[in-house]
């Protein structure tokens, strides 16, 4: 049994205002029985990673367009391990080609999802991979 | 329909000249017997693959339609000739057979010189205007060297912090004789008097310069979200600009008021025409109030619209902008000048209906809309690149999207004859139900207190939002079929080449920064940023004041926070 609803904070960092996205998966996610909490636009890692702490979020999704995504991310995910967050888990949304994929997973981003990619995708990854996913749902 | 409008609209200030209501459908006695006798046994035994059709926006679309509905369609009210009122037809008498739209493809990115030499290429390819592309901390009011410009420099557009870069960016162009948009909005005041800072050292008139500034910021704070400043100071801004430009660049469109935006967050096809139409409406209302006459200005309005898929609805949209905007103008507003009255507008394919899945058939899409947009009579037009879902178009990519329009052009026969669906019983039924549509907008709007108060309390962005949703249910739900993406799809794709802007554009960019700032006169910059944000406390026009900062080298970022300080930032109201 999921003891709370997860929570999920959507963040838009970087200097992109196009939202599009972002209020669409805040709104699937929503739809499917999570708590969201949308940060609104142009923030920065810090302030995306201190939101995640007050808001004690099991899942960050970050969507980014504009190609700052090897600058940005990395970023979030250090500041995330600097606080002891490693357990929240971290997805993004945007265009991300293929090539950097494999370096984002490894700074510690759990999933990408390209263009195309539908918000049930979104739903079920989170719900077999947050931290209030039921047990054994993990992996 | 998903944003669940009335098409009938019992009255509205645009005091456009259209019947009430809609007359209900009075099938000819042929077509009844028709309907009897052939069509229903014959759905009897090969029921239709749906049960109702809509078009990309919602709207539902007929089986058939005949004469019956167009019982209350009026050629000389609705249509009219060619260049003559409502404009229904084109803006000018022959259109195509006169002279072809402009093939402007919109472009920049990396370093001024990256994108001086692609201006350059795609001049000699052929291409009839120029229109720049800047970077997001351009458009956002910081200059490369900006904390926050960190991984943006470059990427999105061209960067331009000083008049330094914008001399780089337009060096050996010919200022005169070609004309050059800028999708430039918050720091459009800025951008402009760099251009026209260039176009002076280098001997080219400002009588003579053509070009546009997108210079709309309405459309930021509904869509595109890239402000910097509160509403009001914003618009003063494009005031500004706007009687700057009607005294001192005549040729100029100080504004290119923007459906494109709104289109790409997700609203359907009337929501853009509407939402677009009714932010001209509203820049018209500001400018006169600072005490100019409508048709001192008017003339040089222009307008931006997205051409989408579903190819008789985006016709429709266009024949009606001009519609409306003719009746707003000489009825809402009062123009007697004829120039006035017309709708000039630019369109560009619709980058959202693009896919990162099987990227060649955007080929095919951008044709279908560069196709919607011609026969809607654009006067310029701008060709997405099949590699848009990833990143800025390649050389070669960017090259077959403007041959795409030369085929058009030259080869598909559509440009022979004026307005040619005309009389379409379909199109004229379409045009009028969008037309009716958009004014039910205007009410609710005009009924909010204007665009501004609008936007304050979020009525279009939710609006959009709303429809924006309802799409992606849609093609979740596989209602919409989108080739390669949630059908047809393909596991091994081809992959395509991808132009790649890396960190070493902003490390030059920097570099260039930290030079200038060595170089240049650095109390005459402080002396000129002082006197601008003197006079932005006043209700002088900032023009001369920005044109001054300019000439001195100051940068994008120093004159926006200067101006900052004076006016303060802007934080949309929180989506929930």
């Amino acid at each position: 049994m999921i003891d709370r609803r997860i929570r999920v904070l959507i963040a838009k960092p970087g200097l992109d205002g196009h939202d599009r996205g972002a209020k669409i998966v805040a709104r699937a996610l929503r739809d499917a029985g999570m708590e969201v909490i949308y940060t609104g636009l142009r923030q920065t890692p810090e302030q995306i990673v201190t939101a995640a702490l007050q808001e004690d979020v099991d899942v960050i999704g970050i969507s980014i367009l504009s190609g700052a995504h090897n600058t940005i991310l990395p970023r979030i995910c250090d500041l995330l391990r600097a606080q002891g967050m490693e357990d929240v888990l971290v997805i993004v949304g945007g265009i991300i080609p293929d090539e950097d994929i494999a370096s984002l997973k490894k700074a510690g981003v759990a999933e990408i999802f390209q263009p195309g990619a539908s918000t049930q995708e979104i739903i079920a990854f989170i719900r077999s991979h947050s931290r209030t996913a039921p047990t054994g749902a993990r992996n | 329909m998903p944003f669940g409008l009335p098409l009938m609209s019992a009255k509205n200030k645009a005091g456009s000249a259209v019947a009430t209501n809609a007359p209900s459908r009075q099938p000819s006695p042929a077509e009844l017997r028709w309907q009897k006798g052939i069509l229903e046994p014959a759905l009897k035994n090969a029921p239709e693959r749906l049960a109702v059709f809509t078009t990309l926006s919602g709207v539902t679309v007929e089986r058939l339609y005949t004469p019956a509905d167009l019982s209350d369609f009026d050629y000389a009210r609705d249509l009219g000739e060619p260049g003559e009122f409502p404009f229904t037809r084109g803006i000018h008498r022959t259109m195509y057979r006169g002279k072809l739209w402009t093939m402007r493809q919109f472009s920049g990115f990396g370093t001024p010189e990256d994108t001086n030499r692609r201006l350059h290429y795609l001049l000699k390819q052929g291409q009839t205007g120029l229109s720049i592309a800047f970077d997001l901390p351009t458009l956002m009011g910081y200059d490369s060297d900006h904390p926050l410009a960190e991984g943006e420099v470059g990427k999105c557009g061209v960067a331009i912090s000083s008049l330094a870069d914008m001399e780089t960016l337009l060096a050996g162009l010919p200022l005169e004789d070609v004309s050059t948009s800028m999708t430039i909005n918050s720091p459009a005041a800025i951008i402009w008097a760099m251009y026209l800072v260039v176009a002076e050292k280098n001997g080219a008139s400002w009588k003579k310069i053509t070009g546009t500034t997108q210079n709309d910021i309405l459309k930021e704070y509904i869509a595109q979200k890239e402000y910097i400043f509160p509403p009001a100071p914003s618009m003063r801004l494009v005031v500004d600009s706007i009687t700057f430009a009607a005294r001192e660049v005549p040729r100029w469109n100080p504004i290119s008021i923007s459906g494109y935006h709104i289109r790409e967050a997700g609203s359907t096809a009337v929501q853009e025409l509407a939402f677009t139409l009714r932010d001209g409406i509203e820049y018209v209302e500001w400018v006169r109030r600072a005490g100019m006459k409508v048709d001192d200005f008017a003339p040089r309005l222009s307008f931006f619209f997205n051409a989408h898929n579903d190819l008789f609805e985006e016709i429709a949209k266009y024949r009606a902008a001009r519609k409306i905007w003719a009746h707003v103008m000489r009825d809402r507003f009062g123009a007697e000048d004829a120039r006035s009255w017309l709708c000039r507008f630019h369109t560009q394919t619709a980058g959202c209906s693009l896919t990162a899945q099987q990227p060649y058939n955007n080929v095919v899409r951008t044709t279908i809309q560069a196709l919607a947009a011609v026969l809607g009579g654009t006067q310029s037009l701008h060709t997405n690149s099949l590699d848009e879902a990833w990143a800025l178009p390649t050389e070669g990519a960017a090259t077959l999207a403007l041959r795409t329009q030369q085929v058009l052009a030259h080869e598909s026969g559509v440009t022979k004859s004026v307005d040619p669906l005309a009389g379409s019983y379909f199109l004229e039924r379409l045009t009028l139900d969008t037309e009716r549509a958009c004014l039910d907008y205007f009410d609710r709007i005009d009924a909010l207190g204007g665009m501004v108060a609008a936007i304050e309390i979020g009525y279009p962005q939710k609006e959009i939002h709303e429809a924006a949703y309802a799409h992606q249910q849609a093609v979740e739900r596989k209602e919409k079929i989108i080739v390669g993406v949630n059908e047809f799809e393909e596991a091994d794709e081809r992959t395509i080449p991808l132009l790649v802007i890396d960190e070493s554009v902003a490390q030059r960019q920097r570099e260039k920064l930290a030079a200038l700032r060595r170089q240049r006169d650095g109390r005459k910059v402080q002396e000129t940023l002082e006197a601008l944000g003197s006079a932005a406390s006043t209700d002088k026009n900032l023009m001369p004041y920005i044109l001054e900062c300019v000439r001195a080298y100051a940068t994008v970022g120093e004159m926006c926070d200067t101006l900052r300080r004076v006016f303060g930032t802007y934080e949309e109201p929180p989506f929930r």
